[in-house]
């Protein structure tokens, strides 16, 4: 039901950027059900990430990671009043076209399924429905910009339960910014050099001190003091994957990381909501994964 | 005979979740002392308050939990000046549709808004409103999974519709006495009209109160 019969005025960078400013200071939930789903809306997510298997149990089980089930984001979608998300594989543009015409809100172009295209991501900007993907530093967040996201996440190291990763990413997201504002105006052409990023867009980031776009936090996130510590590190808002429906008592835990991540600067709240919350996922050392293994090290 | 001296007007913005920065800087811009509010004893120190465009379920479970529903309803009862975008429409709804029953509002607007109501964000577009009483060409609008106003009381004066498609008519923008929503985002396109008069609203109602 869109307000014009020639739908002018949607799909927009406004629209699809604004989307994302909307979300800011939440978290979005992984759910693999409606139920899940329901509990993630219960507990205050602003969105849920409908998949088919949380990245813990991609990594447990091996094998393609894929697209969900048109079946099974359909009956998440019918469940919540709350924006739906889903994940496409890096460079498969039909899965991307398939999920739009679902009537997902965001599509996640994402290193934790598969990656279809070792070349190519997804030129983003000749869809309607917006796109948020993944980024280890400031370089990678801003060839995705140039293709059409409209949101940036960090990528961590999803399905681990172990945070490391995602600072590393938000450290080095920041320190990249935080460089560019300090160089002069010929410096700025070799940065995006050296960025492999177009020379327009550093120099918006430099004016700004910030990216173009929403940045926020994933991949690893496990408990409300791991989603305090990303928000002080400068993210905008939270993805947790795992790290909810993986642990003892998914509607607690993942009502507590929603306080935690409103109240990121308050130690008394995050004490508070950190109490009694059951076993976290159990996770994984990071260090100790090969290389094969390590999701982040997908898309360029 | 010159107007009385007053202070800068403070404009709290509800901080906890959406859109929040955009306010504060567009309230600062008109100028407002704004800043955000979190917890009851900061609400208890502003003029006004702005309720962001956001996710209004996350927003209103948070308002609950942290001791901030009762404080907000007590203070637009009792005619604060209050101004909602988008999930801030609905928070400010005394009754909503197509909402989780166990949604909880502020209230104080004596409208029924339906939630998400030209549909999901494939649908959500850029467009203008003529808006009542301001000067200046019509409003640019951004409408993100934006609700509209399905009925309005009869002390609730319309300020802004659709124009044109199958949304036609529609109220998108509304005020009653001291309480304004709008269906779209004025703090995202630059344009701070809605702002100023938010603004405007909140120094009028402290110098009618001084």
């Amino acid at each position: 039901m869109a307000p014009s019969p020639d739908r002018s005025g949607t799909g927009t960078e406004l629209v699809k950027r604004g989307m994302a400013e909307q979300l800011k200071g939440g978290v979005i939930m992984d759910v693999v059900t409606p139920e899940q789903a329901r509990i993630a809306e219960d507990a205050g997510a602003v969105a849920v990430m409908a998949l088919e298997r949380v990245p813990a149990d991609i990594r447990a089980q091996g094998g393609i990671a894929r697209m969900s089930d048109p079946d099974m984001i359909q009956g998440i979608i019918d469940a919540v009043s709350i924006p739906v998300m889903a994940k496409a594989r890096i460079g498969h543009f039909v899965e991307a076209q398939v999920l739009q015409s679902l009537g997902v809100d965001y599509i996640d172009e994402s290193e934790v399924l598969t990656p279809a295209d070792e070349a190519h991501h997804i030129d983003k900007s000749a869809f309607t429905v917006p796109f948020v993907c993944g980024a280890t530093d400031l370089g990678e967040a801003l060839r995705r910009i140039s293709e059409g996201a409209a949101m940036i996440r960090s990528k961590g190291e999803a399905g681990t339960g172990n945070v490391v990763e995602a600072t590393r990413h938000m450290r080095a997201l920041r320190a990249g910014i935080r460089r560019l504002a300090t160089l002069d105006e010929t410096e700025l052409f070799v940065a995006a050099k050296e960025l492999r990023a177009p020379v327009e867009l550093v120099r918006e980031v430099a004016a700004a001190g910030k990216l173009p776009v929403v940045l926020f936090t994933a991949g690893g996130l496990a408990t409300p003091a791991d989603a305090a510590m990303m928000m002080q590190l400068g993210a905008e808002g939270v993805f947790v994957g795992s790290g909810i429906f993986k642990s003892g008592d998914p509607a607690q835990r993942a009502a507590a990381i929603v306080q935690a991540t409103t109240f990121f600067d308050d130690p008394d709240v995050i004490a508070k909501v950190s109490r009694g919350l059951g076993e976290p996922m159990v996770g994984i050392n990071v260090a100790t994964l090969p290389d094969s293994e390590r999701y982040a090290t997908r898309g360029w | 005979m010159s107007a009385p001296v007053v202070g800068v007007p403070v404009v709290g913005v509800l901080a906890l979740q959406g859109d929040v920065r955009e306010h504060l800087a567009a309230l600062r811009a008109e100028g407002a002392d704004a800043r955000p509010v979190r917890r009851p004893e900061e609400l208890a120190t502003v003029d006004g308050i702005v309720l962001p465009g956001g996710e209004s379920t996350t927003i209103g479970k948070l308002a609950a939990r942290f001791g901030l529903l009762e404080p907000l309803r007590d203070a637009v009862t009792s005619g604060m000046p209050a101004y909602g975008s988008c999930a801030g429409m609905i928070v400010l709804a005394d009754r909503l549709l197509d909402a989780p029953p166990d949604q909880v509002t502020v209230g104080g607007l004596d409208v029924t808004v339906r939630r998400n109501a030209f549909g999901r964000q494939a649908d959500s577009f850029e467009s203008t409103v003529r808006f009542a009483g301001l000067d200046g060409p019509p409003m640019p609008a951004v409408f993100i999974r934006a609700p509209w106003v399905e009925e309005a009381g009869e002390g609730v004066q319309v300020l802004g519709r659709v124009e044109g498609g199958p949304a036609d008519g529609r109220i998108v923008a509304v005020r009653q006495g001291n309480v304004v929503a709008t269906s779209f985002h004025p703090e995202l396109t630059g344009d701070r009209r809605v702002h100023a008069l938010f603004v405007d609203i909140v120094r009028r109602h402290e110098r009618g109160q001084s």
